[in-house]
């Protein structure tokens, strides 16, 4: 009997010696193995991704401020980019019936795929909710988020996010019922002790508060995880008013609403919602790539260069034009990229007009401030040199 | 005479068994740990219960405790928790009643009632109860007709699609004074039960079925009694009265509570009628006939003899149907209700705290069934057949 306590707690003993020996040793990123020699018992063979399992206190790595690179080269690796969408949204990311992805948001991933494969079609879609977005990119579920969501303060600090430039510059608003209030202009005291149905997880959500306690104005929030159960909701007349952002109203209440032209949308611009796409933080090359990726779409705008002219382009004597399409200087290679990456995205996806056309103006969605800088709108790219 | 080899020796590898089962164990936390430390680390975010007194900014829509925007995180958790045992609260008391009567129809002689049954049971148990939930609210409640056409009910009970209207009561000023009034009705069903045991044990006779309505109405008839007396009201009727968009005044269900409520009913109700079902069916059918010729009538022999042996084979599974229940209840965050999931989301969204915020999640679920656990173990050592 005695001899086998003391056997176990040799066991044990040598267990944990075992354990601390990988908990010392050096994590090393590159995945090579390396020989940690313990004086006292034992040698053991640590490899990068071993070296989790063993040890309980591994020492974490610095949270990557520099240049990073890791998960773009990861993507680069995988040969394809996992963005997430929205999947029920007509006109921004949207599912339909034959299983292709359309919309607004989609095109953008579809662009990024095009600038790091030349291959449009090398994204994995997933559709995220509204609560689950964020996670989704926090635990890198997902490359990139093209998802309609508003660029803010918390989720860009606190939720350890990094948004790319806006792709659509939108504003809260409310739609209801023309025989609940037939006046666009009206305020939101209009709609004293109404019930608001309203999508969880969004800044509508928090806009909505702020909003009605600023004005003094009672009601009663009912709470969707999912907005087209939010919008059935208040087609059954659950609520007298929906919230959302404008483009939202518009897009998803013609297609959701069966007589949209029963319902108004109030003037009252409720917030600013700048809609951007979002990379975690931590990889400073990947958020480059998100954000040139779009500048480029839009200074191509900017040129008048479309996907069908593209190629008539390549021989520009213009060297903005040049540069920007990669025939001169080495703008792509210093991001990582190939030089010609802009080129891809506009010759296989098209410049920022030719998607907001394809996808927002069949809904009658006004460009507005999504015009270009030249036509007084805000899109506008830093140069391309 | 020789030694086994230490490595023969059964308790030798009982003990490195056991050993090697604690290793893994550990081993599997500590991957754990570390997985989420680094992944958190990596993205700069730090894990801290900090954000809970910071204030909430979102609204919801019913609450049972006061609430505003302006109050904090951990508050709103609050009310969400509350929703929470709310709902499951009323579903257990509810689904029990709707099991019980289905499980024993079931079994009824009547050709029409146990089909009947047996349909409920079929169609309910095989379908996903977000389908149901789904069905409930936008099938069902949401077609009620709107506010203005509203159905009345007798006793100004009024069924809309913004929810349902019942007549409430409002305490008066005179109400503080009246209030002990409410402990001695309580106290009298105490009293009731004292005197029904004494009875009993002195006579050796069981008290007649009906003589329960005691419990009911002495309590009644104080409170009614003390009504009366009063000089000044102590309570008001509160009835709905519509008043521009919506109905004022009375105790509101909102659709999503009440397709909620039924819907949790319904569906654990099958899983209960079932459960009873069997538990009658485990009493051998000797039990019944013995008991019928000495003379107990058939209610009195399922009463006196078969409920009680049923019992101790209904109890166990019951407490996992309650505790589904409560689980199931997170479900309603597809039809709207600000239930415990639905509000920790939006925080969780809103803070970007996932992992604590799923962790207070999981910590009050786990305390929730504990609790229910608890409550229906002690009851089931009660009816358990004490063997000797």
């Amino acid at each position: 009997m005695r001899k086998i306590t003391t056997l176990i707690g040799v066991l044990a003993l040598a267990s944990m010696l075992l354990a601390a020996c990988g908990g010392g040793a050096v994590p090393t990123v590159s995945g090579e193995p390396i020989t940690v020699v313990e004086t006292v018992l034992v040698t053991v063979e640590v490899t990068a991704e071993g070296d989790g399992a063993v040890a309980e206190t591994t020492p974490v790595p610095p949270p990557a401020t520099g240049a990073g690179g890791e998960r773009l080269q990861t993507i680069l690796d995988r040969g394809n980019l996992i963005c997430g969408v929205h999947g029920t949204f007509q006109g921004f990311g949207f599912l339909d019936t034959s299983g292709a992805w359309t919309g607004f948001d989609v095109e953008f991933c579809r662009a990024w795929a095009a600038a790091l494969f030349n291959d449009a079609d090398a994204v994995e879609f997933r559709a995220l909710s509204a609560q689950d977005r964020f996670t989704a990119l926090q635990s890198g579920e997902v490359d990139v988020l093209s998802r309609n969501s508003t660029w803010s303060f918390t989720r860009d600090g606190e939720l350890g996010l990094t948004f790319g430039p806006v792709t659509f510059y939108d504003g809260q608003a409310i739609m209801v019922r023309a025989d609940v209030v037939s006046d666009v202009t009206a305020g939101l005291d209009a709609l004293e002790g109404a019930q608001v149905c309203v999508q969880s997880g969004t800044t509508t959500e928090l806009n909505l508060a702020d909003q009605f306690r600023a004005a003094g104005v009672n009601y009663e929030p009912v709470v969707f995880e999912d907005q087209s159960a939010a919008f059935q909701a208040y087609e059954e007349g659950r609520c007298d008013a929906i919230t959302s952002d404008r483009s939202q109203l518009a897009t998803q209440g013609q297609a959701v609403l069966s007589n949209y032209a029963d319902h108004i949308i109030l003037d009252l611009v409720m917030s600013k919602e700048p809609l951007a796409p979002a990379v975690a933080q931590g990889d400073d090359r990947l958020a480059d790539m998100v954000h040139w990726v779009v500048y480029g779409m839009i200074e191509a705008e900017e040129l008048g260069i479309t996907s069908e002219n593209v190629d008539d382009f390549l021989t520009s004597e213009d060297p903005v034009i040049r540069r920007l399409l990669g025939v001169e200087g080495e703008l792509g290679s210093k991001i990582g990229l190939s030089n010609d990456f802009i080129y891809r995205a506009i010759k296989l996806v098209g410049n920022y007009g030719e998607v907001y056309d394809r996808n927002l103006t069949p809904y009658g969605l006004a460009r507005g401030q999504n015009e270009l800088w030249t036509n007084g709108g805000l899109m506008y790219a830093p140069p391309f040199r | 005479m020789q030694i086994p080899a230490f490595w023969r020796n059964i308790r030798f590898l009982q003990a490195l068994g056991q050993l090697a089962f604690v290793l893994i164990l550990a081993l599997a936390a500590g991957f754990l740990y570390a997985n989420v430390s680094t992944n958190l680390a990596r993205q700069g975010l730090t894990v801290g219960y900090g954000f809970l007194n910071n204030p909430a900014s979102f609204d919801i829509g019913e609450s049972y405790i006061p609430y505003d925007a302006s109050d904090s995180y951990g508050r709103a958790l609050l009310v969400g928790l509350v929703n929470t045992l709310v709902v499951s609260i009323l579903g257990i008391i509810l689904t029990t009643i709707v099991g019980v009567i289905a499980g024993i129809a079931r079994l009824s002689s009547n050709w029409l009632i146990s089909r009947f049954a047996i349909a409920y049971v079929g169609v309910i148990r095989n379908t996903p109860l977000i389908i149901q939930l789904m069905f409930w609210y936008f099938g069902i409640i949401l077609q009620l007709p709107a506010v203005k056409e509203a159905v009345a009910l007798p006793g100004s009970i009024y069924l809309t699609r913004r929810g349902v209207y019942l007549p409430w009561f409002e305490t008066q000023p005179a109400f503080d004074s009246w209030k002990i009034f409410i402990w001695i009705a309580l106290a009298s069903i105490v009293l009731i039960w004292l005197i029904f045991r004494w009875n009993q044990s002195r006579s050796n006779l069981p008290i007649p079925f009906w003589w329960n309505l005691a419990y009911l109405l002495v309590p009644i008839l104080i409170l009614w009694i003390s009504l009366i007396l009063q000089p000044q009201p102590p309570l008001q009727e509160n009835i709905p009265i519509l008043t521009g968009l919506n109905f004022q005044g009375g105790l509101r269900w909102t659709p999503e509570f009440a397709a909620l409520l039924f819907g949790l009913v319904v569906y654990t109700g099958a899983f209960i009628a079932e459960i009873v079902r069997a538990g009658i069916q485990a009493v051998s059918r000797g039990q019944l006939e013995a008991a019928r010729s000495l003379g107990l009538s058939t209610g009195q022999a399922l009463r006196l003899i078969v409920f009680p042996q049923a019992l101790r084979v209904i109890i166990p599974p019951m407490t996992s149907q309650y505790l589904n229940l409560a689980k199931n209840s997170s479900l309603a965050i597809a039809i709207g209700y600000p239930d415990l999931f639905s509000i920790a989301g939006t925080v969780a969204n809103q803070t970007g705290a996932v992992v604590e915020v799923i962790l207070i999640m999981m910590l009050s679920y786990l305390s929730m069934s504990l609790f229910t656990s608890l409550l229906m173990n002690i009851y089931n050592s009660r009816v358990r057949l004490v063997e000797r």
